[in-house]
């Protein structure tokens, strides 16, 4: 073993001082230092395990597991099936089939709580109006948003996480409306909402609403409900940092190939497409499934969880994501003697393609344990990125500060690597605030960029106090306090501090100026 | 195959029109408005060669036939040339042909839906606009002019067969307050007005509010004199006068305050106008 793998082996060691410092920290509150706490306990197992090439791409960063823990004893995400929940309530729960408004909210507040994750809080609440537009019955505007309110503020609340999210639509509802209407008086950062827009079903009026809420308060995020409908079956929601899963299901396990540090293996451009890219691809593979084995195997999760018994979810219907990210840094890298940029020049673009080309082809050969929902493959996902990745860019997106001059041109270059990415991908736009004025110029550049093949981006105004970082939502004003060493509420304030300062997010290119 | 000497053009705008629209400004106009906020786009450039001598990046030069060649690559945008030259004319200004216009608007399909060729006076080029237009619709999109009306449309019937609307200036009513606003009579612009009204092709009405230069209250009187009931349906848009870049005896002029902007808006309600905007 060589002396990275072992510091890396070391560094991932809990021993006392790391348990002595969770527990005594003046950064973190109660509840997430009981958190770190579990981490602790749970990475002092050793079940999975790991040949020498994963340990040793663990240890240059061009694997990552994001912080998922050493022995996986839940789903890294839950994507509940509320609408059935909705019909026949919870035995285990107690909770009858809610026939009122308040006690629909109620039966929501009393599952959410229930739903694990990977960090511990649900990231999937559910289509919110079509789950509660039942029940709105001769209930007054006034009287819907003022429940609404205190059920969201509820959430933000108690949820210290960003990670957090909801669906609305893609068709108009009274409920959708409302929703929307009480999430802009709201500025919170939890929950995280995303509209699903379909050509033929979503109003240009209901659309027109969620842009200016997302202007407002940088919610919701556009989901291009036509392209990413049909990769499972049965239905999906959109979850956490924009993952597309399945409903009655989630995800397994998600780890990653960061790509930028990968290509620090080699400079040739064959041999890092034809060795280098296939023999770490297939270290994640075997990664992920001996976390998925352990998970069914051995975890005593589907056995003793209410959710798989009262048929919320189904064992059937997880699935293993496929993390790539750092694309932009990769072509870079290899391009450097031309000096070639990525999201800039043809030829890097091309690279580009060529490598998820490649990425896709090789992943689809892998076998994935237990998932028969998908064939037993692997479902890619452009991950989005974490506090620590310095220099890396998400997913596919065009680094900060490289952006095309032209919006149509990096709105293009978005399409051309969304098609890959069926478990979620994303982009991110500042756009100038005047554009409340004329709504309807971003709904058109919303609708073009869906029918171009974008797949999912959200948008916020270059002047709000929510800016999004990676895909989760924070608060300028938070980030001050938390640079200034104060505990802030949540844990994603932090997170998002790092990286906003670390990869200047500041900086991004606002758009429609 | 027909030129007009192009001073800018915005990708996405968002404020000339509705929706997201493509905006190519063209350069010279045929009057001259004491509160012009871009008055380097009224004259064209007469290759006097001032702005050469004083470019700070050595962007401006001189090329064939004596005439003055702007460098996009090593331009700063510093705008020294426009502030020097003597004819409020501009050398960042390059001849396109329609098709060369049409071949800049494509790369922005599908995200907008139109285009809008403003000035400048866009009116100076129809043969230009025509078959600009001609192509903008093959490709499905919409075509506005923003104009101030001063050419007569009547006589232009190609080009308002592939003209979606106008936002037309009314800028006054008296034609003395207009001739010392512009330098020249409004005939013509209350012409436009009532032909576009009755072909249905009025996109925008604006007024720019300069109190005691602008007979605002009487320019909506004459509107609703010669659009009647159409007033209800027809967007009006009144402006705030704002000194920012005007070159003139305006140029330290106070805005109207947000009050008379909104009684303004309260006559226009008075005379059944429905559709009224305020920027
Ligand atoms: S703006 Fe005019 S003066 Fe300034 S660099 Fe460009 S061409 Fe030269
Ligand atoms: S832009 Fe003005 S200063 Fe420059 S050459 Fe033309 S007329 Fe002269």
């Amino acid at each position: 073993m060589t002396d990275a793998e072992k510091t890396y082996i070391k560094r991932n060691t809990v021993n006392e001082q790391t348990i002595y410092d969770a527990l005594t920290s003046t950064k973190r509150t109660y509840e997430q230092k009981v958190l770190d706490l579990a981490h602790c306990a749970e990475n002092q197992l050793n079940v999975i395990p790991l040949d020498e090439r994963t340990i040793y791409y663990f240890s240059t960063g061009a694997i990552n597991d994001l912080f998922e823990g050493h022995a996986p004893y839940r789903p890294r995400y839950v994507m509940v099936d509320f609408e059935r929940f909705m019909k026949q309530g919870s035995k285990f729960l107690r909770i009858n089939p809610p026939k009122t408004f308040d006690e629909a909210i109620f039966a929501l507040m009393s599952l959410y709580h229930h739903i694990p994750s990977i960090t511990n809080f649900p990231v999937y609440l559910g289509n919110l109006d079509y789950l509660l537009d039942p029940f709105i019955g001769e209930l007054s505007d006034e009287e819907v948003k003022t429940k609404t309110r205190l059920f969201l503020n509820f959430l933000d609340r108690t949820i210290d996480d960003s990670f957090c999210h909801a669906n609305i639509g893609p068709k108009e509802t009274r409920m959708g409306r409302l929703l929307l209407e009480t999430e802009a008086e709201l500025d919170n950062v939890v929950p995280n909402l995303t509209i699903k827009y379909n050509s033929q079903e979503t109003s240009d009026e209901f659309m027109k609403l969620a842009i200016m809420t997302s202007l407002k308060c940088s919610n919701p995020a556009l989901c291009n409900d036509d392209v990413n409908k049909d990769y499972y079956e049965g239905g999906y929601g959109v979850s956490s940092c924009y993952n597309i899963l399945p409903i009655r299901g989630g995800a397994y396990t998600l780890t990653r190939v960061t790509l930028t540090r990968l290509a620090d293996e080699t400079s040739d451009v064959e041999s890092f497409i034809n060795d280098v890219l296939p023999e770490c691809l297939s270290c994640v593979a075997k990664y992920e499934n001996e976390r998925i084995k352990f998970f069914v195997e051995k975890s005593g999760f589907l056995e003793s969880s209410f959710l798989v018994k009262e048929g919320l979810i189904d064992k059937d219907r997880f699935v293993p994501m496929f993390g790539v990210t750092g694309l932009a840094e990769c072509v870079n890298s290899l391009l450097k003697d031309k000096g070639l940029q990525y999201g800039r020049d043809s030829e890097a673009d091309d690279l580009g393609n060529r490598i998820m080309d490649k990425i896709q082809e090789v992943v689809s050969s892998f076998h994935a344990e237990y998932t028969p929902l998908t064939n037993y493959h692997f479902m890619l996902h452009a991950q989005v990125g974490l506090d620590s990745d310095k220099g890396i860019t998400s997913g596919v997106r065009i680094p900060v500060g490289d952006e095309p001059e032209s919006f149509a041109d990096h709105l293009r270059h978005s399409a051309r690597y969304h098609k890959y990415f069926p478990a979620g991908v994303g982009d991110i736009f500042p756009i100038a605030s005047n554009v409340t004025q004329n709504p309807d110029a971003l709904l058109d550049v919303a609708k073009g960029a869906f029918s171009a093949g974008v797949h999912y981006m959200s948008f916020y105004s270059a002047d709000t106090d929510l800016v999004r970082i990676t895909g989760y939502l924070v608060k300028r004003s938070e980030m001050a306090k938390y640079f200034e060493g104060q505990a802030v509420v949540q844990q994603t304030t932090a997170l998002g501090a790092e990286n906003y300062k670390t990869n200047k997010l500041q900086n991004r290119k606002v758009r429609m100026e | 195959m027909s030129f007009a000497p192009i001073n800018k053009i915005i990708d996405f705008s968002t404020v000339d029109g509705p929706g997201c629209r493509t905006s190519i400004f063209v350069q010279a106009c045929n009057i001259h408005c004491l509160y012009c906020h871009n008055p380097e786009t009224q004259k064209l450039c007469f290759n006097c060669g001032k702005c050469v001598d004083f470019c700070p990046a050595g962007a401006l030069s001189f090329g064939e036939g004596h005439k003055v060649v702007w460098d996009e690559e090593k331009c700063e945008r510093c705008d020294t040339c426009i502030n020097v030259c003597p004819s409020k004319a501009s050398p960042k200004v390059k001849a396109l042909s329609a098709e060369e216009v049409m071949g800049r608007i494509e790369k922005n399909l599908p995200f907008v839906r139109g285009i809008t060729v403003s000035g400048g006076e866009c009116s100076l080029y129809p043969d230009f606009l025509e078959e600009l237009f001609m192509l903008a619709k093959k490709q499905g999109l919409t075509t506005l002019l923003d104009s101030n009306g001063m050419v007569d449309f009547e006589s232009l019937s190609d080009l308002m067969n592939v003209v979606d609307g106008v936002m037309l200036d009314i800028k006054s009513w008296d034609s003395d307050v207009y001739q010392r606003l512009t330098g020249f009579d409004n005939v013509i612009v209350k012409k436009n007005l009532s032909y576009l009204s009755r072909i249905d092709k009025i996109e925008e009405l604006r007024i720019v509010y300069v109190p005691g230069y602008v007979d605002a209250e009487r320019c909506l009187e004459g509107i609703k004199e010669t659009i009647g009931e159409k007033v209800e349906s027809t967007r009006l848009k009144l402006i705030t006068f704002r000194h920012n870049g005007v070159r003139s005896p305006l140029s330290n002029h106070p805005s109207p305050s947000p009050e008379e902007m909104s009684a303004l808006k309260d006559y226009a309600l008075k005379l059944d106008f429905k559709n009224i905007v305020i920027r």
